[in-house]
């Protein structure tokens, strides 16, 4: 990671994104082309290979983002503060995909846009969790203040992931028995569908990282944007008092 | 004895905006140093960052004996601040807030240490159950006064403290800071009201864009 | 920290006793809701009676909202949160007695709207035990999470939007527990209530040690 990027972009991230451009095309082929409608579901099971990925490398995106919460609270560096803030909108974005796709599953399958299913509950609740806190990134006042309490927001959100998760389910499971994604696509794809979904995690995981870099790069510059170099700003701040150096650079008589 | 202030190019950031610019202080124990300077020269944030609310960015800060780099929170209660905020309770009486702040500093015999305080910034027996909101701001002044009293700090730091009293006021203040200085403790206020101060200090500190600019005996 | 906590415990219900916010404010709004709800629901007897659970949480956490919000305002106000700093009170002991005074007002706020949907809906009121316990131990975890996200919102421009958003999701799984577990109590709920009830103490267990590992972090935040 550069430590001033001029610019969002770099060798590594041009790579990244066209490896994410190549993976992509790779899991259109398979989804639509090489893989055929599954015996069970249908047509509908193209519809995993989007689902089944952006939900789990959602989880991955809270995870790094609770990790790099911890070590902003730890380290107090706006590294960490902004990789947390990069990691949580990209996992708010891949949230958003996960309820939509499994929407849109739902609709040929149950017959409802909408079911009261354990994970798509949860993911609902989580969802919610993380649009708060992205809310509590934007808030005006002190960026300190707000960095360690967009912090703790962070690592809530992630210690109540199980709580949510482990209530929503044992609900569910009173009306419904046991989880339907998990058991659809545990249980049904194999082979060439296989293959589809993990191109499918792969083209997310690209994707995503090629997104959360430049996102953090972005971030990283508009937090030097409001700040200056603490040393140039010490200086300006010493120099106030000498009329010399004051800011219109005019001697007073 | 260690000084009882000993800050070492300080830099403190209120946001991102350097307050203190790499200051140098060093206030020996039982000193009663004058505070004085521009608006916006530092003289709050001075106050403050000795106080451990404002995190050291760089350089070193050691009050008390204690690195505030280190740790800001077990020196905090030995430190009694008079800022421009009362640092009460709006809704409750002058003795809930004061036996609240007593309890929280583990004052011995609570109630008798703030009917004390009370008595010796003469607040009046009738204002005493009374709701802070309802005080003038003179009167609130001297409830806060008499918080500081209660805390027994062994570091003052007086933010104006003049501000807002009248005469008999005024002179009660000055009384306490020089009490306060004879039994031990170390006095750094901040002030405008130059005579006055200058006749209570032993020193005067003059600081402008975040350091220390001069430095004379008062 | 218990020291604290009790101190802290005292001073809140001595604000609520001087002001009477939660009294005066918060039980009218929630006695509000009851009646609104009926007009809503065309005043439909069996509909609001198979409600009720639901809607008696649902009015409580948005009271815990009001009051949550009227608790850290008033700890920010005047220099109090410096006060507080400097004071070297325990901030998890200060956050456990938040919690704990949080919890009484919810208590005689729960106490009031449960009266009032009792007479107005036409409830019949059984199960008594297992509701005692779901009151008791969904109160403590909406509390526990109210004094989490009370200071954090505290001073912040807007705050009166973002508590809810971040205050209400994460309440989920206690409204969900909570709503059926006294489902069943009054004898409308499948299966037994009593695991919802366990499901309310461990969530009120981890709402709680999440509190105290994060209080001091957010007591010194500058």
């Amino acid at each position: 990671m550069a430590d001033h990027p001029e610019t969002t972009s770099s060798t590594a991230t041009r790579v990244l994104g066209i490896a994410s451009l190549a993976s992509i095309v790779v899991l259109v082929i398979y989804a639509f082309a090489v893989t055929g409608p599954d015996v069970r579901l249908g047509e509908t099971v193209r519809i995993m290979y989007v689902h089944v990925p952006t939900v789990s490398i959602a989880y991955l995106f809270m995870l790094a983002n609770a990790v790099c919460s911890v070590m902003f609270l730890v380290k107090r560096s706006s590294f960490f503060d902004v990789a947390a803030g990069a990691s949580g909108e990209i996992g708010v974005v891949l949230l958003g995909l996960t309820l939509v796709t499994g929407m849109l599953w739902g609709r040929p399958t149950w017959g409802a846009y909408w079911v009261w299913d354990a994970r798509l509950t949860t993911t609902a609740l989580l969802f919610l969790m993380y649009v708060g806190y992205l809310t509590m990134r934007t808030l005006p006042g002190n960026p300190n203040v707000r960095a360690v309490r967009a912090a703790v927001v962070g690592i809530v959100s992630a210690a109540l992931i199980y709580p949510v998760h482990m209530s929503v389910e044992w609900w569910s499971s009173l009306h419904q028995g046991r989880t339907v994604f998990g058991r659809a696509t545990k249980a049904a794809i194999a082979g060439d569908q296989e293959t589809a979904l993990y191109i499918g995690f792969l083209a997310f995981l690209l994707v995503a990282s090629w997104l959360a870099v430049h996102r953090f790069r972005v971030g990283w510059l508009a937090d030097r944007a409001a700040g200056v170099e603490i040393d140039a700003a010490v200086a300006a701040r010493r120099a106030e008092h000498e009329p010399a150096v004051s800011s219109l650079g005019q001697v007073k008589p | 004895m260690p000084p009882a202030i000993l800050l070492r190019d300080t830099v403190s950031l209120l946001g991102r905006y350097p307050v203190l610019a790499g200051l140098d202080l060093r206030v020996e124990d039982g000193e009663i140093v004058l505070l004085r300077g521009p608006n916006g020269a530092g003289k709050t944030s001075l106050l403050r960052t000795c106080a451990g609310l404002l995190r050291v960015a760089s350089g070193t800060a050691t009050v008390l004996g204690h690195d505030l780099c280190v740790d800001r929170r077990t020196v905090r209660p030995q430190i009694g601040l008079l800022g421009h905020a009362t640092g009460l309770y709006d809704d409750l009486t002058v003795l809930d807030n004061l036996r609240f702040w007593a309890r929280a500093v583990r004052a011995d015999r609570p109630d008798a240490i703030v009917d004390s305080a009370l008595d010796r910034v003469a607040l009046a027996e009738r204002l005493r159950s009374v709701a802070v909101a309802r005080l003038s701001s003179g009167q609130r002044r001297r409830v806060s006064l008499a918080a500081m009293i209660v805390r027994r700090p062994r570091l003052w730091l007086l933010d104006e403290p003049h501000a807002g009293l009248d005469a008999e006021g005024r002179d009660l203040l000055d009384a306490m800071i020089a009490e306060a200085a004879a039994s031990g403790a170390t006095v750094l206020f901040a002030s405008h009201e130059l005579d006055r101060a200058v006749a209570v200090a032993s020193r005067c500190v003059t600081i402008a864009g975040g350091v220390v600019v001069a430095d004379d005996a008062a | 920290m218990l020291r604290d906590a009790w101190l802290v415990l005292r001073r809140d219900l001595r604000l609520e006793w001087r002001t009477r916010t939660t009294v005066n404010q918060v039980v009218p709004f929630v006695l509000a809701i009851v009646l609104l709800f009926a007009f809503a629901l065309d005043a439909d007897s069996a509909t609001l009676v198979r409600a009720s659970a639901g809607l008696f949480w649902i009015a409580v956490l948005f009271a815990a909202s009001m009051i949550v919000q009227r608790v850290a305002s008033v700890d920010q106000r005047d220099g109090v949160g410096d006060a507080l700093r400097m004071s070297g009170i325990d901030p998890a002991g200060a956050y456990i007695g938040r919690t704990l005074a949080l919890s009484a007002q919810l208590v005689v706020t729960e106490a009031v709207l449960g009266l009032a949907i009792v007479a107005f809906y036409g409830i019949d009121l059984r199960g008594l035990g297992l509701l005692a316990v779901t009151g008791g131990l969904a109160t403590l975890g909406i509390a526990a999470v109210g004094s989490i996200y009370g200071p954090l919102v505290a001073g912040i421009e807007g705050r009166e939007t973002v508590l809810p958003l971040l205050f209400l999701p994460v309440q989920a799984p206690v409204l969900l527990a909570a709503a059926r577990a006294s489902e069943v109590a009054l004898g409308r709920g499948v299966g037994s209530g009593w695991p919802w009830a366990a499901m309310l103490g461990m969530l009120a267990v981890i709402y709680l040690g999440i509190g105290v590992a994060t209080a001091s972090t957010l007591a010194e935040e500058t």
